[in-house]
């Protein structure tokens, strides 16, 4: 190789490394287009609708484009979680009101142990059903970095409303009458 | 005598049998394991993660330990649950890889830089020197010159 040829080639490799720096750093970066798409108003489709995850409280596995035509509060939630805690109660709420127009509450459960996962749904009285995502195969596509996070999808799957952090009762009152009206 | 060394043999047989057991079955440690996995919500390695998270994956660590399965074998179950980011050790595949081959890639860009700029400094700081040697030398008039070439030619011996 010609000596004038090595500064070339080490500035090169100097570049490639701070792009892949720079990559690293973006690749990190939380998800906010869905944020920002429900925050316009618009009505996103939900992603990872053909994801198949296992059930929480029994065999077999199933996506959230099965549920297409309900109206769906997505929850990703986890045992270790405080203000999972909180909320559980307040889904379970919303349980029961979707349940008499044929919607569902949906948990996820995220980086969490199913053991834990089970007792928790016992210790709360959870009655809605529960996918696990262990290997975060959903949870990513929303930007859910922490919990909890909920996602409202009308019965076409757009998502009508999100919170990233622990629901309230208003909220989530006004999001599935919104979800519903549709 | 033969008898004697029989039954010494055998001793030794049966000392060595519970050793030979462990090292083809080692039994798996939890602090060897801990610092091997990562909290995965903390994004740091379990041995130092103080979360609900991170005391739950030590239970399952520990569950897993009382299951009797060995290291390897925890570590490739709680991959297969959670993922391959849930080891602390990079993996050797895909844009992991990068954790391994960006410093080789470093060193070799300093390596090769310092063997391009070393020598150019070198050169430039032996010219400098001669340089330098040469604007110290005294310069002699056409006369000194004439009367130092006489004076060397009288002393000469």
């Amino acid at each position: 190789m010609k000596r004038s040829a090595i500064p070339i080639v080490v500035a090169v490799l100097a570049a490639a490394l701070v792009g892949l720096l720079v990559y690293g750093v973006v690749a990190r970066r939380d998800d906010t287009s869905l944020d920002s798409a429900v925050r316009k108003g618009q009505r996103p489709p939900a992603p990872g609708a053909g994801v198949m995850l296992p059930v929480l409280d029994g065999a077999g596995k199933q996506s959230l484009g099965a549920l297409r035509g309900k109206v769906v509060v997505l929850n990703f939630w986890a045992s270790w979680c405080g203000p999972c805690e909180n909320e559980a109660p307040v889904l379970e709420r919303a349980q029961r009101k979707l349940a008499g127009s044929g919607g569902t509450v949906l948990g996820v459960t995220y980086k969490d142990d199913a053991d834990s996962s089970r007792e928790f749904v016992k210790k709360y009285k959870i009655t809605y059903p529960s996918l696990r995502d262990d290997r975060l195969d959903l949870a990513p596509k929303y930007g859910t970095t922490k919990l909890p996070e909920t996602f409202v999808l009308d019965k076409a799957g757009h998502v009508v409303a999100m919170s990233r952090g622990e629901v309230s009762q208003d909220f989530l009152l006004r999001a599935i009458d919104r979800a519903q009206a549709d | 005598m033969r008898g004697g060394v029989l039954a010494l043999l055998a001793l030794l047989a049966l000392a060595m049998a519970p050793a030979a057991a462990l090292g083809a079955q080692p039994r798996a440690s939890f602090n060897d394991i801990e610092d091997e996995v990562m909290c995965d919500t903390c994004n740091v390695p379990l041995n130092i993660a103080e979360s609900d998270r991170a005391d739950q994956e030590r239970a399952a660590i520990r569950r897993l330990i009382a299951r009797g399965l060995t290291k390897q074998q925890i570590l490739a179950e709680l991959k297969s649950t959670y993922g391959p980011g849930i080891l602390a050790k990079p993996q050797d595949s895909g844009f992991s890889l990068a954790v391994w081959w960006v410093p080789v890639a470093v060193v070799a860009c300093l390596v090769a830089l310092l063997a391009t700029l070393l020598p150019r400094w070198r050169r430039r700081g032996r010219e400098r020197g001669e340089e330098r040697a040469q604007a110290r030398a005294p310069t002699l008039s056409a006369a000194d010159e004439r009367r130092l070439d006489e004076d060397l030619t009288r002393y000469d011996v």
